[in-house]
């Protein structure tokens, strides 16, 4: 028997439990692998040279991108105390700070994002026609040089989508994040959520038959990856066996479970699966669960790894 | 130069001297503290064994805070010492996620504070200011890399702990047990 009193400390948001990250940093989790994953599809695409047989992936999907980023950016922002030195991030590089890879790659993805849905302005509002010559002009240059745009957001969307998984991963101090699959898993997320919101847009069947097809495999990949992250768990240490109660049997493991895993995943996985082989099926319904689980297992994940801590 | 502090768990008392010394040294905002007193009971009555010790930031030789820090505000100063900068500070609470400790928090002015040895008072060659109130004699602050140093001594002739040494922190306050 081992019983441990701590005086003299009651520090707000440390004590008894961190509270230092909020929903802000769940939402933006959730938002900037959403980004990641529609700019990676987008890029992919125009790469491969099928931009006109995937329309929705590079055009009307890819506006949700710039809007998520921003308001990422803005909740990442709320969620400083220090906001007015905000831009001290950007005096710096620390290679060894994810979120400072963070910080970075939102300099360039956020802007280039936005240049990317620019570059297709006039097919998306055909009616509301650019009125300055210059405008147009930078319009024409940004489509004959869309190509460049999508090799550099390959790289960009994949360090984006990674990083959400290795800002939490990153930290020994909190056992439920310290396992090496979180930055892959929260990539093969993303990628789905940016699936299952081009499957949501798009008009075309083969469109949506294609990203159904993907985001089967990537929800596959994903069950996997938290097959492995629990069993990763119980052959850990004490810490990762107390951490890993929270979601196996404690207080996340509803939302874990239900939501996450059965409702975010293995009922799309299936829907997904039975309009493969022919039956005709909403394919709203799949996508709209793979978001919501998307966005549900950021919360888990961050709330509950807060909750888990190291004893001595 | 490596500064270090050792706590000698058989002569701390818990009288919470030392935080108070902190909280007035440092004006350490109501309701915060750098420094606490720990109480751990083991074994079953009436076969108990009581451990009181001050616990505060380890200084930790492999600080996780400095490395995730993104802007570089925690930094590593001269002895070894952990330090914010506080208008480099962001508050993004990445160091509070990181350590271990739990020995950072968010000042009420939006930036991350927690011990600095008290650096200021080492300046001017005084001790910090918890050990140099401890009415028991307990703790014992000094340079490690003086093989004659009062802590090198002690550390060389007492068995200690540091604490949760398999995060693999590195800590440099150390428990004379």
């Amino acid at each position: 028997m081992e019983e441990l009193f701590t005086s003299g400390r009651n520090i707000p948001n440390i004590d008894p439990y961190l509270q230092i990250w909020h929903w802000p940093i769940s939402v933006y989790l959730f938002l900037g692998g959403l980004a990641a994953g529609i700019l990676f599809f987008a890029a992919i695409i125009t790469i491969l040279g099928k931009d006109k047989e995937y329309p929705t992936a590079v055009k009307k999907a890819s506006i949700i991108a710039p809007i998520a980023l921003v308001i990422g950016l803005l909740a990442l922002f709320y969620d400083l105390t220090h906001k007015i030195y905000f831009w001290r991030l950007y005096t710096t590089v620390r290679i060894e700070s994810p979120m400072s890879w963070g910080a970075w790659v939102l300099m360039f993805i956020t802007p280039l994002s936005m240049l990317w849905v620019f570059s297709y302005y006039s097919e998306i509002f055909p009616k509301w026609g650019l009125k300055y010559d210059f405008l147009k002009k930078f319009e024409k240059f940004l489509i004959a040089n869309r190509k460049y745009m999508a090799y550099a957001l390959i790289p960009l969307t994949l360090i984006l989508g990674v990083y959400t998984g290795i800002l939490l991963s990153a930290f020994n101090a909190r056992p439920l994040w310290n396992n090496a699959i979180l930055g892959p898993l929260f990539l093969v997320s993303g990628l789905s959520t940016g699936a299952a919101s081009i499957i949501l847009l798009s008009k075309t069947k083969k469109e949506k038959h294609l990203f159904g097809k993907i985001d089967l495999g990537l929800i596959i990949i994903e069950l996997a990856l938290i097959v492995h992250m629990i069993m990763g768990f119980y052959a850990g240490s004490e810490v990762q066996l107390e951490a890993i109660q929270l979601l196996i049997g404690g207080d996340f493991t509803v939302l874990f479970f239900g939501f996450v895993v059965i409702l975010g995943l293995l009922i799309p996985a299936i829907m997904e699966l039975i309009e493969l082989i022919g039956y005709k099926l909403p394919a709203m319904i799949p996508a709209i669960l793979v978001i919501i689980g998307g966005l549900i297992f950021r919360f888990v994940m961050v709330e509950a790894g807060q909750l888990t801590r190291y004893l001595y | 130069m490596r500064y270090a502090m050792l706590i000698d768990t058989l002569k701390c008392v818990g009288c919470s001297d030392c935080v108070v010394a902190c909280q007035t040294e440092n004006d350490v905002p109501m309701g915060y503290c750098r420094d606490w007193i720990t109480e751990v009971v083991n074994g079953q009555y009436p076969n108990l064994d009581l451990e009181l010790k001050s616990e505060r930031c380890n200084h930790c030789d492999n600080a996780p805070c400095v490395r995730c820090c993104p802007t570089g505000a925690s930094h590593k100063s001269t002895g070894g010492i952990i330090l914010v900068t506080a208008n480099e500070c962001i508050g993004c609470g990445a160091c509070i996620e990181s350590c271990p400790y739990d020995a950072r928090y968010q000042h009420p002015e939006g930036y991350v504070d927690k011990c600095t040895f008290c650096h200021h008072r080492l300046e001017k060659g005084q001790l910090p200011a918890c050990v140099s109130v401890c009415p028991t004699n307990c703790m014992y602050f000094g340079d490690l890399d003086n093989p004659n140093s009062e802590v090198s001594q002690l550390l060389n002739n007492r068995k200690h702990k540091t604490l949760a040494p398999e995060a693999g922190t590195k800590p440099q306050v150390y428990y004379l047990l």
